[in-house]
């Protein structure tokens, strides 16, 4: 009996083997940043010319300014940001004890402002959350991602790792479809990243804005002619939980540009 | 017999469905028959095929086809496609191509993907991508590919 558990045990590590040998190897692993054209790059890594610098600006101004019926600002409780805020970015999505569940940056930030602030949160997409989010995030900066290691949150990060291998849409394809098993290749004109969120909430050309990680994926949603998520559902976060585990050790890029 | 209800059911549906798909029928890799009367159109094969919104084609394979700059890279060059397939290979690879290669990217683009847990966007739904008319018209054109 015993040896049967142990063949048992062997053949799932194998299975287990055979399917993160799917992902992407360590050695492999690269920021959407290695894929860009140098004139892409040096806008992003030139801060008087990085169009992202304007929202980390607005959101400096933002973590000043009092708000809600406490008539409190976030320094009024967190003070410099650049020292309590650096590498707060780097190991979000963090367990959120109220809620049960994990919560992503913007999330805390809103949550935040309902209970110490009361004031009204803010919509998602929304230019305020997003330079505050940005703002949080810019003190990261250059610190490589570092997944939350509270156990609690594996239950989410597997349903996002089920969720980025699930084929959806009518023309069923998974994330892990394109960034998984086919990045480097072209689709279209565009190379296909490995899908790193290193960067959010970042600028991306094609928008002609700032925008969040959960916008990119309901995007790539939509691509596959797939209902996508709402903004803020549990689920976009739980794949946020996969995708900071898949980028590990990955330097935060915050505010990035990409095409 | 499950899956033998389950074609009945598909196949009785499609004619009142409209937009669903027809029956077809597979001889080895092959579908010999055209999907619709009629035959198809290479000039509007040609033009669908290049259609980045409808067909995709492109986002995916290269070929001797307008813009090659937007030409993807994920999947084999079309060129000389018709010296390398039949008609009814090239018909059944553009039908079902899951059918040769279960793991495979391209999207099956006459068969209505199943709803359970899939998310299909609601325009999309109970739709196959392209109608049996549109499939012909592109086994028209890339049968004639032939290097």
């Amino acid at each position: 009996m015993h040896a049967l558990w142990r063949l048992a045990a062997v053949g799932a590590a194998a299975i287990c083997g055979i399917v993160s040998a799917a992902g992407i190897e360590d050695g492999e692993k690269r920021s959407g940043f290695d894929f860009m054209t140098p004139e892409t790059q040096a806008l992003q890594a030139d801060e008087m010319s990085n169009p992202g610098m304007l929202w980390v600006l607005q959101g400096e101004q933002l973590w000043q300014q009092a708000e809600g019926r406490a008539d409190v600002a976030c320094a009024g409780c967190h003070d410099d940001a650049s020292q309590t805020m650096r590498g707060v970015a780097a190991r979000y999505p963090a367990f959120d004890a109220a809620t049960g569940r994990p919560i992503d940056l913007a999330g805390r930030i809103n949550s935040c402002r309902a209970e110490r602030q009361q004031a009204e949160p803010l919509a998602p997409e929304s230019d305020a959350l997003l330079a505050l989010t940005a703002y949080v995030a810019h003190q990261s900066r250059g610190m490589p991602i570092t997944p939350g290691t509270d156990a609690r949150l594996a239950p989410f990060r597997d349903n996002g790792r089920r969720l980025f291998q699930s084929r959806i849409g009518q023309l069923q394809l998974s994330c892990a479809s394109c960034h998984d098993d086919n990045w480097g290749k072209r689709l279209g004109g565009s190379v296909i990243p490995q899908a790193h969120p290193t960067g959010y909430p970042l600028y991306r050309l094609e928008w002609q804005t700032v925008g969040s990680l959960q916008r990119r994926l309901r995007n790539c949603m939509i691509g596959v002619r797939a209902e996508p998520f709402a903004f803020g559902a549990p689920e976009l976060v739980d794949l946020e939980l996969h995708l900071t585990e898949r980028a590990s050790g990955l330097l935060v890029e915050t505010p990035a540009v990409r095409p | 017999m499950a899956y033998l209800a389950l074609m009945g059911l598909q196949l009785a549906a499609s004619p009142v469905a409209g937009g669903g798909t027809g029956s077809y029928v597979v001889t080895g890799d092959a579908i010999m028959a055209p999907l619709v009367g009629g035959k198809g159109d290479p000039a509007r094969g040609a033009a669908l095929i290049s259609d980045r919104q409808r067909s995709l084609c492109t986002l995916c394979h290269s070929g001797p086809f307008p813009d090659s700059h937007l030409h993807g890279t994920l999947a084999p060059d079309l060129t000389g496609v018709g010296a390398r397939l039949s008609e009814g290979q090239i018909r059944l690879r553009v039908v079902d191509m899951k059918r040769l290669a279960p793991n495979t990217i391209m999207p099956s683009y006459y068969r209505v993907a199943e709803e359970q847990g899939r998310r299909v966007a609601t325009v999309w739904r109970g739709k196959p991508i392209l109608t049996g008319a549109d499939i012909e018209d592109i086994v028209a054109y890339l049968t004639t590919l032939k290097g």
